[in-house]
């Protein structure tokens, strides 16, 4: 675990994202999604941050606006590149954007649709490197010949195309793309999820090791739990556009405060026929972000509602050292972890 | 112990592609009792979805059920081997949706976004009248709507009298799904396949579903054949459980058996490689060695030997060990627990 005292890489402040519902022949502005609504945390450098939460809670609309693949509606992103000052990535035009680029990549989930079926592997993992100046093709086939063996495959096989390969071995090929320009931060969004059990464990096993060889810093999305679990020093639950809890990972999963993350982690089905289960967490659906309650917006779904969750928006707060929770109530509930 | 409402034995299922033979179902022998909840698990190409198509007779060509028996006992009948039915024809057509219902993984794919869900449940109600409703004055539509409101509430839908006019698209996720099992469930069937009923669903709406059909399961003693890749799923709702890789089963026994004192090296590594909830942070999971071979290139003797770590040289890579009993309820196929089978020649 990284140490306080290491500075942060990443800081988001007040990050919103909406999007327009526009209806009829007009194209009428007739309300928004709030996919993300005011979210704040830091990353520190060589740390993994793991955002979790379900469907629709806004993580990948997050991970995307840090990406600058989408244009955040108000809100600061700020971003360390490597020796010099720090930016704001929220304002920047594309063209700003194109020397930082390299320094933050990312990793996705569907290991199929993200490598171009037409071109080789050498061509995937080298295009990043070819994009950013590297026009040697024999310096290009040195570094990518090193990069698929630090990821575990064998460098023979680059010049196949990706339906030659497996599941688990086109992920590990999308990470070293992701690798090729020595990125500081990367972005994985749910870069197991499409993996069958057997092959999940192989990846992110190899996550941690190259964090660990390459000084990494991941914010990793997830909806995973256990998954989560594994790989993040701290982990952010979000619900309808907000973060309703950060903590460090323990604390998260050992004694959660927010009663989502409570339920989240009752809901998690777990491989031991023994185990309680039955109780069911939660009743109810995730609010739709486009017209959310009134109050606190897991209030329709929470065991624990009073009248002040229905009238007063509750803020994130700060509760204990480096906790962050989002609950009127926090402080006197007690909570079962895991 | 009571008869089997459904004895699959030896079932092979194969696909004829200009490539070559894809043999997705390789000899695949279960049993389920009623009342039973049977959880068959594994992963991709397993041959788990074809085993459930093979059941219901909708595998799509080129494939097509090359050997065994698919017996399906209704009271007091004899058996009928659905395998030898034919998949368009009467019979099969009176027991698919009937006497075996099915949920689907995707019930977005699986309504018909064209028809109200209510339609579509009063339709198989109509249809099936006779098998679940036995002779008698024909069923009105206005009864079968009535029918379909129950339907709905009994699921937990609430404002079924509104919701039976919805369209599958304009339903949320769960309530979609909740609606699916509605249908299975119109016409009392003796044996429900769910076919991995809570992948495309959150967590916590799967918390709900799961219970929901352990709720069901219990009031109404129906037989299920629980298909996921999810091992938490699976210790959660079976009561016996099939593992299977590359078309075969590697393992079956009682869900106490398999999680608690699994045999296979196949079922071990794969419990031990779960990320949990209950783990250390940061920390290495045990892993598989290697990836599951391309369905054309399926490895010679037992199909897990070459990622197996206790493979035996000789034996494990020519031959292809029988499932055989290695507990009280519990059988593996592995050389490992029939060292003389293993010695033989």
């Amino acid at each position: 675990m990284s140490a306080p005292a290491t500075p942060w890489l990443l800081e988001v402040r007040h990050l919103r994202k909406s999007f327009p519902i526009r209806r009829g022949f007009n194209r009428k502005l007739v309300g928004a999604v709030r996919a993300v609504d005011d979210v704040s945390f830091t990353i520190r450098e060589g740390e993994t941050l793991g955002l979790v939460g379900e469907s629709g809670c806004g993580k990948t609309t997050t991970a995307r606006c840090i990406l600058r693949a989408l244009a955040p509606t108000s809100g600061e992103i700020l971003f360390r590149p490597a020796g010099g000052r720090v930016v704001d990535l929220a304002p920047l035009s594309r063209a700003e954007l194109r020397p930082l680029r390299p320094q933050i990549q990312m990793i996705f989930q569907d290991p199929f649709g993200s490598l171009n079926p037409r071109m080789t592997i050498f061509e995937n993992v080298g295009e990043p490197l070819l994009v950013n100046g590297l026009r040697d093709r024999r310096a290009r086939l040195a570094r990518v010949a090193a990069l698929l063996e630090l990821t575990g495959l064998r460098p023979e096989y680059m010049h196949r195309f990706p339906h030659a390969f497996s599941g688990g071995q086109r992920q590990r090929i999308g990470i070293a793309r992701a690798l090729a320009t020595e990125p500081r931060l990367v972005v994985a969004d749910e870069p197991v999820s499409a993996l069958d059990v057997s092959v999940q464990a192989q990846v992110l096993n190899l996550l941690l090791e190259l964090q660990a060889r390459l000084h990494l810093t991941f914010l990793f999305v997830a909806h995973d739990l256990a998954v989560v679990k594994h790989v993040s020093d701290r982990v952010a639950v979000m619900y309808v556009g907000q973060i309703v809890e950060l903590a460090t990972t323990e604390a998260i999963f050992a004694q959660p405060r927010h009663p989502y993350t409570a339920a989240l982690l009752r809901a998690v089905p777990v491989p031991d026929p023994h185990a309680a289960s039955g109780d069911v967490a939660l009743t109810g659906e995730v609010a739709n972000p486009a017209n959310p309650p009134s109050g606190c917006y897991f209030r329709p779904r929470c065991p624990f509602t009073t009248q002040v969750c229905r009238t007063e928006p509750p803020l994130l707060r700060e509760l204990g050292a480096g906790r962050l929770v989002r609950c009127h109530r926090a402080e006197e509930l007690t909570l079962a972890g895991v | 112990m009571t008869t089997p409402v459904l004895e699959v034995k030896d079932l092979r299922v194969h696909f004829f592609l200009d490539e070559g033979v894809v043999r997705a179902v390789d000899g695949v022998s279960f049993d389920v009792r009623p009342g039973q909840v049977v959880g068959i698990v594994g992963e991709s190409g397993c041959g788990k979805s074809v085993t459930m198509k093979a059941i219901l007779q909708i595998v799509e060509p080129p494939g097509r059920i090359v050997a065994g028996q698919i017996l399906f006992r209704q009271d007091a009948a004899p058996a009928v081997d659905l395998a030898r039915l034919s998949p368009k024809g009467t019979a099969m057509r009176a027991i698919r949706g009937a006497e075996i219902a099915l949920i689907p993984q995707e019930p977005m794919a699986a309504f018909s976004p064209v028809h109200t869900v209510g339609d579509q449940i009063t339709e198989a109600l109509r249809l099936h009248e006779r098998q679940w409703r036995g002779a008698g004055p024909r069923l009105s539509r206005r009864e079968a709507r009535g029918m379909t409101v129950d339907l709905l509430r009994s699921v937990g839908i609430s404002m079924p009298e509104a919701r039976v006019d919805a369209y599958s698209w304009q339903l949320s996720g769960g309530l979609r799904q909740r609606a699916m099992i509605a249908m299975a469930l119109s016409c009392r069937p003796r044996l429900l396949i769910a076919d991995e009923p809570t992948t495309a669903i959150d967590v916590t709406t799967q918390a709900q579903i799961l219970n929901l059909l352990r709720d069901l399961q219990r009031r109404h003693d129906t037989a299920i054949v629980f298909i996921t890749h999810d091992l938490g799923v699976i210790a959660q709702m079976a009561h016996h459980v099939v593992v299977m890789y590359l078309g075969r089963v590697m393992e079956q026994g009682s869900v106490a058996d398999i999680f608690h004192a699994p045999k296979h090296p196949y079922t071990r590594a794969l419990l031990r490689s779960i990320p949990s909830v209950h783990a250390t942070p940061r920390t290495l999971l045990p892993t598989i060695a290697g990836s599951i071979p391309h369905p054309l290139g399926r490895p010679r003797g037992c199909p897990f030997h070459p990622r197996c770590p206790d493979a035996i040289p000789g034996v494990c890579t020519e031959r292809v060990p029988a499932l055989k009993p290695v507990g009280r309820e519990q059988r593996a196929s592995c050389f490992l627990y029939h060292r003389d089978e293993a010695a033989e020649r």
